[in-house]
């Protein structure tokens, strides 16, 4: 299973949207694509919505960047975790480093519901 | 900025020298022993004294054939430890074993046989029993396949507790059977993770800490019976049969079949620390799973089975464990391995102690004599990573080595006191002749660690291993059929008393004196001197129908009902305020053993001893009813117990108090709840100051203090 990433930029910062599977043979790329981004020092979203299955080695690359992003003052924030991803982060206590991504995640869940929600009531 | 993780320091020794069937390796570090990831490859070490010949077998993980057979090259040899750096490789996706070819003759005690892929005994995961219960394919040559990992665990800022012995509340439990019942309603039930879920609960009940029936890979599907009523499978639900001592069992993590067993149980680790809970391990290195004669070859049957197990002069097994074989635990080698892996959990997994299961034969000889200084037990005692860790005997085993009260402690070992257990339960089922050694036992047993404290002696009535407390009152007999043994297993001498019927009953008056006989039990346990161990479930009356025995029965008979928490709220509610009043009462807890020395400041002795009369104990064979009173130093409260096994109720002349302090009730077995017991702080202070007349078969605890006095 193979990972593909596609970048995106905005205003406020990078979003970069990754499709496949986070293991030990595509987290060594992952790595060197979100390094070079965390160091430009601007906010940086991993959207993992596509993500259908992280492994041992995917979860400390994700965690490796996120320690990166801390000594650098960047804010990196995990989006669209699937609920199997997200258990295993959960019981393996990754997710406890990612709190503010799982904010902001929530966050936008609670937007999308709203959203949803507004447009049923129609 | 810090230097990003891909740029790495070069090494001279991080490329290859050698090629291998094909894979480029270089000679690797005979320490540390196992597979061990380096820079651009894994290290294998691997010790065997006696093998002619050793190959790495690799495997793609879950292959059923191996990928690729490594003989280590002979300069890859230093001394008897072969050990070879394999470049290249996925560490996630390998699993790998070893080939040891050597000599085949029993009588010597060898047992090559270069057909065998084994374990590695240092393998720090496990894969083969990924999800507990599934059944097997045991046509695989290779059932238990080593595998590789990562110590890389963010701890952040995770410190040992070190809470003193004599502060521990222990809490015996099972991973699984925490949580495996349906109303304990947490995401993943029977696991690590589903006991995380739990904290909250053993925070409330107050213990301190939990100490966990065995944690290291073991094979539940190993046990060949099936329940003869049923006709269900039975299993090795306890995982007395260690597979591998470095790794979490995996059958135990709800991220098993993602191989990330190791991360999860540290988080569980990690997260009881934060609720302040400490995590002692049942330990059982007395035998393994490969079993005698007959038993299958796992790993160090294959790699050096001379050296790892004890051998009659025919080349048999020993077996003082009761189960087949018997560790060589004083080998030197095998010393150094019990020392590793210990050290393991402790540096790896931030464990906070050991409980050993069967812990005299660690004080064994080669040829299974008891030894007067056994280096193992010293060894572990003054290792430097151990040095704060608890370290528990079980000490007898098998074999009829019986050392509780003798068990080599250098300072540090402390014991379950099976002697406690014997004599407070003989007490509570009103036997005569017990309150001398209640005395005794409920002052810490002084007799058998006079020069070791209170904190050397574990307190319990009950554990894993025997009688729940509510069959303990409602049983008189064991009943194990369903364990498929002919009830021929489990002890038989059990100290018990059914209240007048066996077994569940619907008659209010039996059912009140069991509460109140579970309610006195917990009493006396945690108004003992020496360390309290509760087990799992006792606070609601979790019941094994009789089964004292439940090694094999992965069902409701071992599993926490959580549905006995509302059910059973009182007997819950009861212990929650005992353990308070225990943490609230430094002389319940006092390291010396107390000496009936006057306290200057209060006019009393440190421990004073009463019957009906004040100052008047009756230590006669016919008594059954005992009290006690404690005294603190400075202005610590008096806390008096008295205990009354008697069918019959007995007037209470209570000792007079100095310093304006008066009596107050906190609990009293023999009052309907929820008087029957206060929050510590709020005890009611006595009417008729002098006198308390105690009901049959309870127990009372008076505090002894001025009736301003702030808490």
């Amino acid at each position: 299973m193979t990972l593909n990433v596609k970048e995106r930029r905005n205003k406020t910062g990078t979003v970069l949207v990754a499709t496949g599977e986070i293991n030990s043979e595509t987290s060594g790329s992952l790595l060197q694509t979100l390094l070079p981004l965390v160091r430009e020092g601007k906010p940086l979203r991993i959207d993992l919505t596509a993500v259908t299955y992280v492994s041992s080695a995917g979860l400390r690359t994700l965690l490796v960047v996120y320690r990166e992003a801390q000594h650098a003052g960047v804010a990196v924030t995990l989006y669209g975790v699937s609920e199997e991803v997200r258990f295993v982060m959960s019981a393996t206590g990754f997710l406890d480093f990612f709190s503010a991504g799982e904010a902001e995640a929530a966050a936008v869940k609670a937007a999308a519901k709203a959203t949803a929600q507004a447009r049923a009531a129609r | 900025m810090t230097e990003p993780a891909s740029e790495q320091v070069l090494r001279v020794d991080a490329y290859p020298t050698h090629e291998v069937g094909g894979y480029r390796v270089r000679a690797g570090k005979p320490f540390p022993f196992g597979a061990n990831v380096v820079p651009g490859g894994v290290s294998f070490s691997v010790f065997s004294d006696q093998a002619t010949s050793m190959t790495l077998v690799l495997y793609k993980r879950g292959e059923p054939e191996p990928t690729a057979e490594l003989e280590f090259p002979q300069e890859f040899r230093t001394g008897s430890v072969f050990a070879m750096t394999v470049f290249g490789l996925d560490h996630e996706n390998i699993e790998y074993g070893y080939r040891a070819d050597g000599p085949y003759d029993p009588v010597t005690g060898h047992r090559f046989d270069a057909r065998q892929v084994l374990s590695d005994p240092y393998a720090r995961l496990i894969a083969g029993r990924d999800v507990w219960g599934v059944e097997p394919d045991r046509s695989r040559g290779y059932q238990y396949r080593s595998r590789v990992c990562l110590q890389d665990f963010d701890w952040g800022d995770d410190t040992p507790l070190g809470i003193p012995a004599e502060d521990l509340v222990v809490y015996e439990t099972h991973v699984r059977g925490f949580t495996r019942h349906p109303s304990s309603r947490v995401t993943a039930p029977g696991t690590f993770a589903g006991l995380r879920e739990k904290i909250p609960y053993l925070k409330e009940l107050g213990v301190n800490c939990i100490e966990l029936l065995p944690v290291f890979e073991f094979d539940e599907s190993d046990n060949p019976r099936s329940n003869p009523e049923t006709g269900e499978k039975l299993f090795d639900y306890w995982g007395y049969n260690t597979v591998s001592f470095f790794a979490p069992k995996a059958g135990y993590a709800a991220t098993g079949r993602y191989g990330m067993q190791g991360d999860e149980f540290r988080t569980l680790i990690k997260d009881l620390h934060a609720a302040g809970i400490e995590v002692i391990l049942d330990v059982v290195f007395n035998h393994t799973a490969e079993g005698n004669e007959q038993g299958p070859t796992i790993s160090f049957k294959g790699l050096d089975n001379a050296t790892y197990y004890m051998l009659t002069p025919e080349g048999y097994y020993f077996n003082f464990s009761g189960t087949g074989n018997t560790v060589n635990c004083n080998h030197p080698v095998v010393r150094n391995y019990v020392l590793d892996c210990l050290r393991h959990w402790v540096a790896d997994y931030h464990v906070d102690g050991f409980r050993f299961d069967l812990a005299a034969i660690l004080g064994r000889d080669l040829d299974g004599t008891p030894l007067h200084n056994p280096p193992l037990l010293e060894l572990l005692a003054y290792d430097p990573v151990l040095r704060h860790t608890k370290l528990i005997a079980e000490a007898w085993d098998a074999g009829g080595l019986y050392e509780v009260g003798n068990f080599p402690a250098y300072g540090r070992w402390a014991e379950w006191n099976g002697k406690y257990r014997d004599t407070v339960r003989s007490f509570l089922k009103g036997d005569p002749g017990i309150t001398g050694d209640l005395a005794t036992r409920i002052a810490g047993s002084p007799d058998l660690y006079s020069s070791r404290g209170t904190s050397a002696s574990v307190n319990f009535l009950t554990a894993h291993d025997g009688f729940s407390l509510a069959d303990l009152v409602s049983y008189n007999d064991k009943h194990n059929e369903a364990n498929g043994e002919g009830n021929n297993d489990g002890g038989n001498d059990n100290a018990s008393w059914n209240c007048g019927v066996e077994g569940p009953t619907d008659d209010p008056g039996v059912n009140a004196l069991r509460t109140r006989q579970m309610k006195n039990a917990m009493a006396i346990l945690l108004t003992s001197q020496g360390v309290p161990m509760l087990l799992s479930g006792d606070e609601v009356a979790r019941t094994q129908q009789g089964n004292n025995n439940t090694y094999c029965q992965d069902n409701e008979l071992s599993w926490f009902d959580w549905d006995l928490v509302d059910e059973n709220s009182e007997l819950l509610r009861f212990t929650r305020e005992m353990i308070a009043f225990r943490k609230h009462h430094r002389e319940l807890r006092s390291t010396a053993h107390p000496t009936g020395q006057l306290r200057d400041s209060l006019g009393l002795p440190d421990i004073s001893w009463h019957g009906e009369r004040a100052w008047q104990p009756d230590w006669s064979p016919e008594s059954r009813l005992l009290a006690v009173a404690r005294c603190g130093t400075g202005d610590d409260d008096v806390v008096y117990v008295a205990m009354n096994s008697h069918w019959e109720a007995h007037d209470l002349e209570l000792p007079a108090l100095p310093g304006g302090r008066s009596w107050h009730l906190f609990a009293d077995t023999g009052a309907e709840a929820p008087h029957d017991i206060r929050t510590p702080g709020g005890e009611l202070e006595l009417e008729n100051a002098g006198k308390y007349l105690i009901g049959p078969r309870s127990v009372v605890i008076l505090v002894g203090r001025t009736p301003d006095a702030e808490f």
